[in-house]
């Protein structure tokens, strides 16, 4: 029982929002490590999203790996390969009528899909934030296969990345 | 003095101008009723302050349980207001002179009849959270002023001086909120080639994380803000983005030692949080949850229920949690962020006054964070060391003083939060600064192979550890118990330690302590 029923709408807008302009700002920072910043804000924003629907597991997880480990990645790639942080970049016409026409490809297609899909106000099948224990057991069992698979992956990209970083003989 | 002066000994004294003078005047006049007052009772003003805290704390989760009990049982429910308040002051009233048993609130009942009205914009639960957010942040910024002032005064007595012991009259008690006056004067200087929106954002990137920590902190069975399903996760996530805060710092300050302290940090807090989530899975199989106040459930008993002495595996977690915590909170052995006989002061060069008194408060919010963590998942959270059976039961003030003090509450938890904090000052000022290849080295080719071979060491032992397998049974009980003397001789050596350096303070500092001093 709610007894604040108009938070949800003004958490959903601000995180909704939080996201958006962290990506909009990503696209026109003039700023390599100003943009690796404003994914920062995408990722909290994401997760506050995750966390209104309930999914706290999954908002979490979102945190820590996403927050705390890709984007420090990105932010020590972007810090230390840039030899000026302001990066121009003055893209030929080509290339500017080739990304006019994708994104409006990439724009129908959404468009199309917002206009078609069944928004239903209010009514959410969840049921509640999921139990942990609940998630881990069926990962061990119902998910099995997709578990190991994706940790076989990350085997992989863990030998990949030890073999790129070895010394130089 | 010579007729050759320097020019800053011949600027103007300081002149207040406008309405500036009245407020000098006032502080001037303040200071001079209230200096001698507070010099001569200093102490008790201290641990007043303490009391008095403790104090209010519990008073405010008196009247918000009290507020909850009304909520919960009046007669209509709550009217659909805009707040979701449902009781008028008129039902407020009639409750306060209805029948029923009104317990420990007898007296807001009896008592002056407007404390009965204070609690009507306490239904809010709005209202209540950041009644208790505004709580948990004055917590948050009263710990680093004291861990500051009591880290100076250990780190003084180790070096066989006396630390802080004139500001405020006894043992410098008043040195931190003095230096955090100073600091707020300083000048506020921004790198002119550096990135000055990102330098100013980097203490708030390092700072509100920590805060966020405490959200899901608890520091009692119902002190908890938000008792999430997933709380140990959350408090790991918030430590991490903390990470972000110092990177951005160096960057920013266009200072090519900040960069490095910065990336040896990156580096440093990064790598150990595989050992720090690796070895905290250890308490979360034993308790089979990752809420933190289920985990401090399996422990309520006596001083043999802690987790960290139930098994081989859960200590070695214990002792690798505890290292692996030092490392990420740049505590020295492994302070080479910090560093400061070498790189000055490492990622906060550049950084003065408040801001740089900000990332002091993130670090020892972190240290405090980590200390709750460890205490919860593996030294009896909020329970104390005597067994839970001996705790006296009844309703009444001092029954429920000796059970908040010595048995069950938040003063108990935070007096173990603070021994592991003098732990950590401790190994700080005792044990040199470590390379940061051999940081290194202790992350991967020591701390993270143990903790692998701990977590499958304690799956394997969980699995035959049952009443299936008796003699497994009988010599892991066994174990137990050696695990558990172990801890008692551990902690009643350290507690002897602590008490004979005490006794022995004068002896021990030799011909180096002066009496004449303040506070000898």
């Amino acid at each position: 029982m709610n007894p604040y029923p108009w938070l949800e709408p003004v958490m959903f807008y601000l995180c909704a929002g939080v996201a958006l302009g962290a990506a909009v700002g990503i696209v026109v920072s003039r700023n390599i490590v100003r943009s690796a910043l404003y994914l920062l804000g995408t990722l909290g924003g994401v997760a506050g999203l995750y966390f209104l629907l309930h999914a706290n597991l999954l908002a979490v997880i979102q945190l820590i790996v996403y927050a705390g480990g890709t984007l420090v990645l990105i932010i020590f790639g972007v810090m230390l390969t840039s030899r000026t942080p302001w990066v121009r970049y003055t893209p030929r016409r080509g290339e500017v009528v080739a990304a006019l026409l994708v994104t409006a490809g990439l724009l129908l297609a959404l468009l199309r899909v917002f206009t078609t899909t069944e928004w239903s106000a209010g009514a959410r099948t969840t049921a509640g934030p999921a139990p942990v224990a609940d998630v881990g057991t069926r990962l061990l069992t119902d998910y099995l296969v997709p578990f190991e698979v994706a940790s076989v992956l990350l085997l992989v990209v863990m030998i990949g990345a030890a073999y790129l970083a070895r010394p130089e003989k | 003095m010579s007729q050759y002066t320097v020019p800053w000994i011949e600027e103007r004294k300081y002149r207040p101008r406008g309405p500036a003078r009245l407020v000098v005047a006032l502080a001037r006049l303040v200071y001079r009723l209230a200096a001698p007052v507070l010099r001569r009772f200093a102490g008790v003003v201290f641990f007043g302050g303490v009391v008095a805290v403790c104090l209010i704390v519990w008073l405010h989760a008196l009247v918000f349980r009290l507020t909850d009990a009304i909520s919960a049982s009046a007669a209509n429910g709550p009217a659909g207001t805009l707040f979701g308040g449902g009781l008028t002051l008129a039902e407020l009233s009639a409750w306060r002179s209805g029948p029923g048993d009104k317990g420990l609130a007898v007296f807001f009942a009896e008592g002056l009849g407007v404390f009965a009205y204070l609690l009507w914009p306490l239904q809010f639960s709005l209202l209540r959270d950041l009644i208790a957010m505004g709580g948990v942040i004055g917590f948050i910024s009263v710990i680093p002023l004291y861990t500051i002032w009591w880290e100076r005064k250990v780190a003084g007595r180790i070096q066989s001086r006396l630390g802080p012991m004139r500001v405020g009259g006894w043992h410098g008690w008043a040195q931190s909120p003095a230096d955090g006056l100073k600091l707020i004067c300083k000048e506020d200087f921004i790198p002119p080639q550096g990135d000055g929106a990102l330098f100013r954002l980097a203490p708030y990137l390092a700072f509100v994380p920590a805060i966020c920590a405490f959200i899901a902190l608890p520091f009692a069975g119902t002190y908890v803000f938000r008792d999430l399903d997933v709380a140990l996760l959350f408090i790991l996530a918030m430590l991490g983005i903390e990470v972000l805060g110092v990177i951005i710092a160096g960057w920013a300050s266009n200072n090519k030692w900040s960069v490095y302290g910065a990336m040896r940090e990156a580096c440093q807090m990064v790598s150990y949080e595989i050992p720090l989530g690796m070895s905290l899975l250890v308490p979360v199989m034993m308790a089979g949850a990752l809420r933190l106040t289920d985990v401090a459930e399996t422990q309520r008993g006596w001083f043999g229920d802690w987790l960290a002495w139930r098994n081989p595996w859960c200590f070695a977690a214990f002792l690798s949690y505890y290292v692996a915590s030092l490392a990420s909170c740049k505590r020295a052995p492994f302070d080479l962020p910090e560093s400061e006989s070498e790189l000055v002061a490492g990622f906060h060069t550049e950084y003065s006054g408040f801001r740089w008194s900000l990332f002091f408060f993130a670090e020892y919010a972190a240290m405090f964070a980590v200390s709750g963590l460890a205490v919860i998942l593996f030294l009896g959270a909020w329970y104390g060391p005597l067994p839970q059976s001996w705790a006296p039961t009844g309703s009444g003030l001092a029954a429920a003083m000796v059970r908040g003090l010595l048995f069950d509450g938040p003063i108990v938890f935070i007096l173990k939060c603070a021994f592991l904090l003098y732990v950590q000052i401790w190994i700080r000022w005792t044990l040199p600064r470590i390379r940061i290849d051999q940081v290194l080295y202790a992350c991967v080719q020591v701390l993270l192979p143990l903790t692998m071979v701990v977590l499958l060491a304690n799956t394997i032992w969980l699995l035959f550890d049952t009443p299936d397998y008796p003699l497994f049974h009988a010599v892991s009980r066994a174990i137990h118990a050696v695990l558990t003397a172990i801890g008692l001789a551990l902690a009643m050596a350290i507690t002897g330690l602590m008490t004979y350096g005490y006794l022995n303070r004068r002896r021990l500092v030799g011909a180096l302590a002066v009496d004449h001093l303040p506070g000898a």
